[in-house]
């Protein structure tokens, strides 16, 4: 019962197998070894699995690969260009926005869709905008600061 | 001197986690590997009648299937406790669960299946046939006569008993006093929740019998250690831990798990790779939880507001077995707290241990310190407002004066130094109480319920000495140890036996070690977290990695420089006392003569080339250290918040939150930034949201994090953040531990405010959490 998918993800094209049930995370992460999205529940709460699928943020442990056949997927892998960081983990390096790192990929692509659907949030749109990422560590301080530094680059 | 301690320099962990490539033990994939899950008990009390995995091994995919008697007969032992006070009764505790399930997720059975989706579909085929028992989960209802037995040979329920203190000087106190508070109260059950769930991956190799282990723990030495010697057999020698980048682990990676023993005994029976990696909801049911205390305590008081006496009794749940340092956290680690920043002389407490058919209860960030800050910053409030004086009035009459230190508690600890009147102060400023206090006092007026919260708390931090833990119970010694080896060309590798989850020591360790020896913070790499490359050590927990394995670090590099003092002035035909290490430059000269130098480099390359060395000296340039700390640290806080509650939901605002914390000398202020406010909002998330719930049959109701609230971002204003430092005068770097501090303070702190909100309707106390429907309640109950 596999289903043949193709889902461009960081401007590849992969072409697999898979099981209707097979998570877009797992899929990620055990079909194409991109282990920088991680998962940390079960029930589609804290946000560590977030990528970017056709541009939206999604939490890929809630997407079946199935589900993101034809579509192109964004991981943390593919948000630095041409060995280039991208503002926002330059930005999370900078503001000391992370300690065990376990929630930053995911926080990284929340606040990427953040920013591109409200380019200059407050402080507050920040702390609202990304609720559905959790992070154990930081208190969200700083990164509320980072997502908050690269708004004020380009702005 | 120092170059690079003090500042705030940005950490070298952090390219490889925003871009994905943390290397975290789920991401671990070798060939052949098979995925492994694990079996659990729906019932929190059980007869285990049968386990029939028949129908489980059949499905295509699946390897193996074993239960806990196929472990017993393969060799597997049980999970030991590593901390052992006097008379204590450790239950037996295995692997896998034999004949009984004891609580709700305990284990039964492993899979092995060629993908976690077949093992997963494997545990569904797995038939358990159960005869439930009588369950109880209540700490203090352990003890009540008739109530069922958790374990057959530990009669009450009561795993042990301790007291700390002077009872008779106690009494005194109250006699003496003009006032007595008194309050029960329940420190809530938590789960800690570190975002990245456990994982264990094993590989064994069969020719040379070896095997590696990939653990998520904060101390892999310790995990060896316990299994080699009592749960999996392997020698010490032959077993490797690794724990890489490990996610969080705020106390619950310490201790020794049985899915670390699992994994590599599946991995050798089977002869292939195995990997287990935990889902929340197992985490929720396994990884050992924190707190759960039923407390009755009182204060005794003048009318002047002196504290004389301090009693308190404990029922400390201990959950269905003995964790492996549980028994240190209710004991030497709270009731020894309870002094606070006070100076009192009449202080008695006692605690029982009980079990429950629960989680296990052991270590979670503060561990036993904040249970005790927490039931002294609530009764200090209700005291003060007995006597009539402002809340941090009374804590400030009360203080140890700043110079009594060191100054010795009547329950043991040995205060080694603090300012609290000048703690309190900075706060009092940067928060500008007396306007704080005039707005709520309009504010009040208006109907609105504001409160302002205050909390001063004490931390021993970095357990020590090795010695009075042994004689506290210990099986463990608490230095640590740290070795540099100083490369040919002058490069430094530094190994620590600390363990890093986030606290950064690539980076704070390459700041102490570059300082130490004046080489550049690029020229030293540290390397943590692997058996195999670094020397015996103890691992990170207790806020002890910068003033224990920071320490061992200095030690070993104070013995690399005496080593280039001697081979310098040798090969400058000087006296060794003549001899400056100028520890800017890493250079070593004759004293009045700088031109008359070696470089750092020059030594090194000298120490390897051995053409010309002093005839003591061995060639090579390497050394070890093993640092025992001669005592705790003791950092302190003092921290105010504001909140207020919406009197038509019970919702609670917080608005405001002030911090001073004394965390001694700093390494890196950013990091100690971010583990400071890290921890307050860990810490208020107690006081407001977060709670293990059991119900009455002993069923977790809180497995996920839907129903279990972490803190979110939209809960919280920016921190307002400040230090002072009274350097610890025991350690070379003059450190105290921070990554507890934020989590002790700020729980009291947030219910203290939420309850000032709520005193002009009469309301004295709640129970954490705060939330809305049970402040809700509360108002509905003191205005009918």
């Amino acid at each position: 019962m596999r289903q043949s998918v193709t889902i461009n993800v960081n401007g590849q094209r992969h072409t697999q197998e898979v099981e209707p049930r097979l998570l877009l995370a797992h899929f990620l992460r055990e079909r194409l070894g991109l282990t920088g999205t991680n998962l940390g529940c079960d029930t589609s709460q804290c946000g560590a699995c977030t990528v970017l699928l056709d541009g939206q943020a999604v939490k890929s442990c809630t997407v079946l690969a199935v589900q993101a056949d034809g579509s192109s997927v964004t991981t943390i892998e593919g948000l630095a260009t041409n060995g280039q960081l991208h503002p926002l983990q330059q930005a999370f390096w900078d503001n000391h926005a992370l300690q065990c790192g376990f929630c930053t990929p995911g926080m990284i692509m929340a606040a990427t869709d953040l920013l591109r659907r409200h380019p200059d949030p407050t402080e507050a749109e920040i702390r609202t905008g990304l609720d559905g990422n959790l992070c154990r560590c930081t208190g969200y301080e700083n990164i509320v600061k980072a997502v908050r530094s690269v708004a004020e680059q380009s702005s | 001197m120092a170059r690079y301690v003090g500042t705030p320099m940005k950490r070298r962990e952090d390219p490889r986690f925003i871009q994905g490539k943390g290397n975290y033990v789920a991401n671990i994939q070798l060939p052949g590997m098979v995925s492994l899950a694990i079996k659990r008990s729906i019932h929190a009390h059980a007869h285990i009648r049968r386990i029939d995995t028949s129908r489980a091994k059949a499905l295509p995919g699946v390897v193996g299937v074993f239960t806990g008697q196929d472990l017993i007969d393969g060799g597997v032992g049980k999970l030991p406790c590593g901390w052992n006070v006097p008379d204590i009764k450790v239950p037996a505790r295995w692997p896998l669960a034999v004949d009984r399930a004891r609580h709700v997720g305990d284990g039964l059975a492993v899979v092995a299946a060629e993908s976690a989706y077949i093992a997963a579909d494997a545990l569904d085929l797995i038939e358990v046939d159960y005869q439930p028992l009588p369950v109880v989960v209540d700490a203090r209802k352990a003890t009540e006569p008739g109530a069922p037995l958790v374990h057959d040979d530990v009669p009450g329920n009561v795993s042990y008993t301790w007291a700390i203190g002077d009872k008779a000087a106690m009494e005194q106190g109250f006699a003496a006093a003009d006032h007595v508070v008194d309050l029960e109260l329940i420190n809530q059950r938590l789960i800690p929740n570190a975002l990245e769930p456990r994982a264990a991956a094993a590989q064994w190799n069969p020719f040379s019998e070896e095997m590696v282990l990939w653990t998520t723990s904060q101390n892999p030495h310790p995990i060896r250690l316990l299994l080699s010697a009592f749960t999996l057999g392997i020698p010490e020698h032959k077993l490797r831990v690794i724990s890489p980048d490990v996610g969080g682990g705020f106390g619950s990676k310490i201790f020794h798990y049985p899915e670390e023993i699992i994994t590599p005994w599946v991995a050798r029976r089977l002869n292939r790779p195995a990997k287990w990696v935990g889902t929340r909801s197992e985490a929720s049911m396994t990884d050992s939880q924190g707190r759960d205390h039923v407390t009755h305590c009182r204060m005794a008081v003048l009318n002047d507001g002196t504290i004389t006496g301090i009693h308190v009794q404990t029922w400390s749940n201990q959950g269905a077995y003995l964790s492996t340092f549980a028994p240190l956290i209710p004991t030497a680690l709270y009731l020894t707290l309870l002094s606070g920043l006070y100076k009192v002389s009449g202080i008695y407490g006692e605690m029982w241990g009980t079990l429950t058919n629960t989680v296990p209860v052991d270590a979670y960030r503060g561990a036993g310190r904040p249970e005790a800050a927490y039931l002294l910053e609530r009764l200090a409030d209700l005291a003060a407002a007995r006597v009539g004086q402002d809340p941090i009035e009374f804590r400030r009459k009360n203080f140890i004066p700043k110079d009594e230190f060191p100054y010795q508690t009547p329950v043991a600890f040995a205060y080694d130094s603090g300012d609290y009147h000048h703690l309190f102060d900075r706060v009092v400023e940067m928060a500008d109480y007396p306007a704080m206090r005039q707005a709520q006092t309009q504010a009040r007026q208006q109907g609105r319920l504001v409160g302002i919260g205050v909390a001063g708390c004490i931390e021993a931090s970095g357990p020590a000495p090795s010695r009075v833990a042994g004689a506290l119970g210990s099986a463990v010694g608490f230095w640590e140890s740290g070795a540099i080896r100083v490369h040919p060309s002058g490069k430094v590798t530094a190994m620590t036996g600390s363990h890093a989850h986030g606290q950064g020591h690539e980076t704070t360790f390459a700041q102490v070690v570059a300082d130490e020896l004046g080489v550049a913070f690029e020229d030293v790499e540290i390397v943590h977290g692997d058996t195999a490359r670094v020397p015996f050590g103890m691992g990170s927990y207790g806020s002890r990695s910068a003033a224990v394995g920071g320490s061992a670090l200095v030690s070993s590099a104070r013995k690399i420089r005496q080593k280039a003092i001697k081979i310098a002035a040798h090969q400058l035909e000087a006296a060794d006392e003549d001899m400056v290490y100028d520890q800017a430059t890493g250079k070593v000269y004759v004293r009045g003569a700088p031109d008359r130098s070696k470089s750092f480099a020059e030594i090194a390359l000298a120490a390897y080339t051995a053409h010309n060395l002093p005839d003591e000296v061995e060639a090579g340039l390497e050394e070890t250290a093993f640092y025992d700390p001669a005592n705790f640290t003791f950092p302190n806080s003092a921290h105010i918040a504001q909140v207020e509650i919406d009197r038509e939901t019970g919702e609670i605002a917080l608005q405001r939150y002030v911090a001073v914390d004394d965390v001694g000398k700093v390494i890196n202020p950013m990091i100690v930034h971010g583990q400071l406010v890290g921890g307050i909002v860990q810490g208020v998330g107690q006081a407001l949201w977060e709670q293990a719930v059991y119900d009455e049959a002993g069923q977790l109701l809180t497995t996920n994090l839907m129903e279990y609230a972490l803190p979110r971002a939209r809960e919280f204003p920016a921190i307002e953040h400040g230090r002072i430092e009274t350097p610890s005068p025991h350690n070379p770097l003059g450190v105290k531990g921070v990554g507890e501090m934020g989590t002790i303070a700020a729980t009291p702190a947030v219910v203290n405010a939420v309850l000032d909100a709520l005193a002009p309707l009469g309301v004295h106390h709640l129970d954490m959490p705060l939330t809305p429907q049970k402040v809700w309640q509360a108002m509905q109950a003191a205005q009918a």
